[in-house]
């Protein structure tokens, strides 16, 4: 692959302007930040693994732009991308989450007895409930631009580290590589198995090299707790269960988290996080929490409503098709999620969830009895 | 992308074993010829524009296998790749072209008058007749490894010499980033359009970057003589028509090549050529000549003939479908072209394309009329 650094030094010869990407069709928020400037002061740096600007906005010349979401357009390939590359890097980050400023500073609250209800929003409505997380390993370059020496160390690492989780927490490993067929086929039952990526923003950042090598999924015996390892971060952690007690979700959430960073700091290393940016993620739209909690609800009466969209906004909720990111509702059931993910810690963000899911349901049964919503309208969150 | 040499240098950190990739479930001439010594001994080698071993592979590492063709699985970014990586490449090299040693040496014949014949496959038959090729600017990195600065210096120096063609090269350049929608539609009509590449092989090898930037398509008024600009290649030179006059076709070849090859020269940017490997393209299989010349034919009951295969391995041709490489046959009409780039001249590839096709509607005629072909199965060309 291209952009090595005695490439970037090659490129140099050029003048930044023959070297500046055409973003005249583009919209993502690399292509409103970026300039000619910004380019030509930031072309010539790398950080200490080799990551350049031009490794950074690849996917987002590749992708001009997409139908449901203002993608972000770049990627860090490693923890010290967000220094090297500040000046791009903070105004998409403000961009992005809502004004937040290169000053501020991001709190993180694992700890779920500061969630308030959450264990009774209505199961005829809300079909399942989900949080899901990421995390990046310090010391090792993030998924655009690891080797295959670092994608397996981190899977090594990881394995281990999940393998001594006991109690509810207890379960296997199924390597993409190695998985039977039978394994597979439960694994797709469950919709657990992911695959490699199609979505072109992922591709055009490298992210699939030498797929399915130092990949894999570990679930618990319950299939409650989910990880996978090395798909878009190093680590995707996932609790899901049926119904709608995100409550015990989140508990489970946070315990098992925090069980895996004790066990990665025994082991000399712990997650990449500062207080700037909280947990950093290889998308910087994760920054933060790098936390989406979210449920399947049925709401077709609410969706259809003139009001849906601005009642999302004000309860600062996203919807989304059921199949995930890039697709559609089906059926007047949506995935509904917090659409913020930094500046707002954990706790903070699922009880927005909850809270406005909760509403949400209740809106839609006033509705289904021919009843007006106006007076439930709530005040922007 | 990664693989910078800060990079590279950042993976020797890990052993030959953790970095070597997993190619039990490949098949593909690199997966055949990459043994782990080998790999050990070029890992921390470059060339001059920093393109690495890793970078040479892993589109091989990412396509482990093809249906129709055994594919290479190893691309060039650079004239000296072939040097630096010779370990690796000679071999492959010689697995894909029939043998051809490190010591061979190369013949070029683009004197179209050696040419005998192929001025009468019967148009009954053969609908249509194309030779295309390659070319390579000395002095640029190659599409899986060049920088937009590059890439766009590539199209003007491209631009400015075709623009200087008269007579019946007399032409226009068509931008693929500034193209009307009618200009778009006629060259589909035409059928020369390329669009973004959607072959994982391309897309593995990073050769689909900025697309459309600096890409686009040239064409002569009478539409017969066709240049693709930063495809696979720098450039890709096409002549075609309907119907069998295949001298017509490889005259204008030959005449139109000349004349590019002439104005590039002014400028002191030659073709990448050298006496071993002849012209020097992005990938290994198009060393050589770079030249696939062949025809649409119709041959539905040679095709399904039990010796078919055997006589177009004689016959030292190559099926495939009339929609490309990766394509299968329709209503037995077959793209029916020269296996061989290498350790030939252009004359001698087109000289068994004329030969052959001619051969074979003959053959064709026979079945037709109910009676056997035996007699005229010809011996190893």
């Amino acid at each position: 692959m291209p952009f090595g650094n005695t490439h970037n030094v090659l490129k140099l010869k050029y003048a930044s302007s023959e070297e500046y990407p055409d973003l005249s069709q583009h919209n993502n928020h690399m292509a409103k930040i970026l300039t000619p400037a910004i380019y030509e002061r930031l072309r010539s740096k790398q950080t200490p693994s080799g990551f350049t600007l031009d490794d950074v906005i690849q996917t987002g010349i590749d992708n001009p732009g997409h139908p449901f979401i203002m993608t972000v357009g770049c990627v860090a390939g490693d923890e010290e991308t967000y220094e090297v590359f500040k000046e791009l890097l903070d105004p998409i980050i403000e961009d992005r989450h809502g004004g937040y400023k290169p000053t501020d500073k991001h709190k993180t609250d694992l700890n779920a007895d500061n969630l308030k209800g959450g264990d009774d929003l209505d199961p005829n409505y809300v079909i399942s409930s989900r949080v899901r997380t990421g995390r990046s390993i310090r010391g090792f370059c993030l998924p655009p631009h690891c080797s295959r020496g670092e994608r397996r160390g981190v899977e090594k690492m990881s394995v281990e580290a999940l393998d001594s989780l006991s109690g509810d927490l207890k379960g296997k490993y199924y390597a993409l590589k190695n998985m039977t067929d039978a394994e597979q086929q439960q694994l797709i039952d469950d919709h657990f198995l992911f695959d490699k990526p199609v979505s072109p923003l992922l591709l055009a950042s490298g992210m699939a090299r030498d797929w399915p090598d130092g990949r894999g999924i570990w679930h618990n015996d319950t299939k409650t707790f989910l990880v996978w390892v090395n798909e878009e971060d190093h680590l995707r952690v996932i609790s899901m269960q049926k119904g709608g007690n995100m409550k015990e979700v989140f508990n489970r959430f946070c315990t098992g988290l925090t069980k895996i960073e004790t066990l990665f700091k025994d082991k000399g290393t712990s997650f990449m996080w500062n207080e700037h940016l909280g947990y950093v993620l290889t998308c910087p739209s994760n920054l933060g929490t790098g936390l989406r909690a979210g449920v399947h609800v049925k709401i077709p009466n609410m969706s259809k409503h003139a009001k849906f969209e601005e009642v999302l906004k004000r309860l600062r909720l996203q919807k989304r098709g059921t199949g995930g990111v890039d697709t559609a509702a089906v059926g007047g059931t949506f995935d509904i999620s917090n659409a913020d993910r930094l500046g707002f810690s954990e706790v903070e963000l699922v009880q927005m969830v909850v809270d406005g899911v909760k509403l949400l349901v209740e809106m839609e049964k006033k509705l289904e009895k021919g009843q007006s919503i106006d007076d439930l309208m709530p005040a922007q969150k | 992308m990664p693989f910078g040499n800060t990079h590279n240098n950042f993976k020797l950190n890990f052993k030959v074993e953790e970095e070597y990739p997993d190619l039990t479930k490949h098949n593909n001439h690199m997966a055949k010829v990459l043994t782990k010594d080998m790999y050990a001994k070029l890992r921390d080698k470059q060339t001059p524009s920093g393109f690495t071993l890793d970078d040479v592979i892993q589109t091989g590492v990412d396509n482990p296998g093809h249906p129709f063709i055994m594919t290479v699985g190893c691309v060039a970014g650079d004239e000296e790749s072939y040097e630096i990586f010779k370990d690796l490449l000679d071999p492959i090299i010689s697995d894909r072209h029939s043998g051809y040693k490190p010591t061979d040496k190369h013949k070029t014949d683009l004197n179209f008058e050696n040419l005998k014949g192929g001025d009468d496959l019967d148009p009954n038959y053969v609908l249509s007749s194309r030779v295309r090729t390659g070319r390579s600017i000395k002095g640029y990195t190659l599409p899986p490894h060049n920088s937009r600065g590059e890439r766009r210096a590539v199209e003007k120096l491209s631009v400015e010499a075709l623009n200087t063609l008269d007579g019946e090269f007399k032409g226009k350049y068509y931008p693929l980033n500034k193209m009307t929608d009618a200009e778009q539609e006629q060259l589909i009509a035409d059928h020369f359009l390329f669009d973004k590449p959607v072959s994982p092989l391309l897309l593995g090898a990073g050769m689909a970057r900025d697309w459309p930037d600096a890409r686009g398509i040239w064409h002569n008024d009478a539409k017969s003589f066709l240049v693709w600009v930063n495809e696979e290649d720098h450039l890709r030179v096409i002549s075609m028509e309907k119907g069998g006059n295949m001298k017509e076709v490889f005259r204008r070849f030959c005449v139109g090549l000349k004349r590019i090859e002439e104005t590039f020269k002014k400028h002191n940017h030659g073709f990448m050529w050298n006496e071993h490997l002849g012209y020097v393209l992005t990938c290994p299989s198009n060393l050589g000549t770079g030249l696939r010349g062949g025809v649409h034919v119709k041959l539905p009951k040679l095709s399904t003939h039990p010796k078919f295969e055997e006589i177009l391995t004689r016959l030292r041709l190559q099926k495939r479908g009339t929609g490309g490489v990766d394509t299968a046959s329709v209503g037995g009409v077959f793209d029916i072209s020269n296996a061989d780039r290498l350790g030939s001249s252009e004359v001698a590839q087109v000289q068994m394309v004329v030969d052959g096709v001619k051969l074979m509607v003959e053959m064709e005629k026979k079945l037709e009329k109910g009676e056997a072909i035996d007699g005229m199965i010809p011996a190893q060309k």
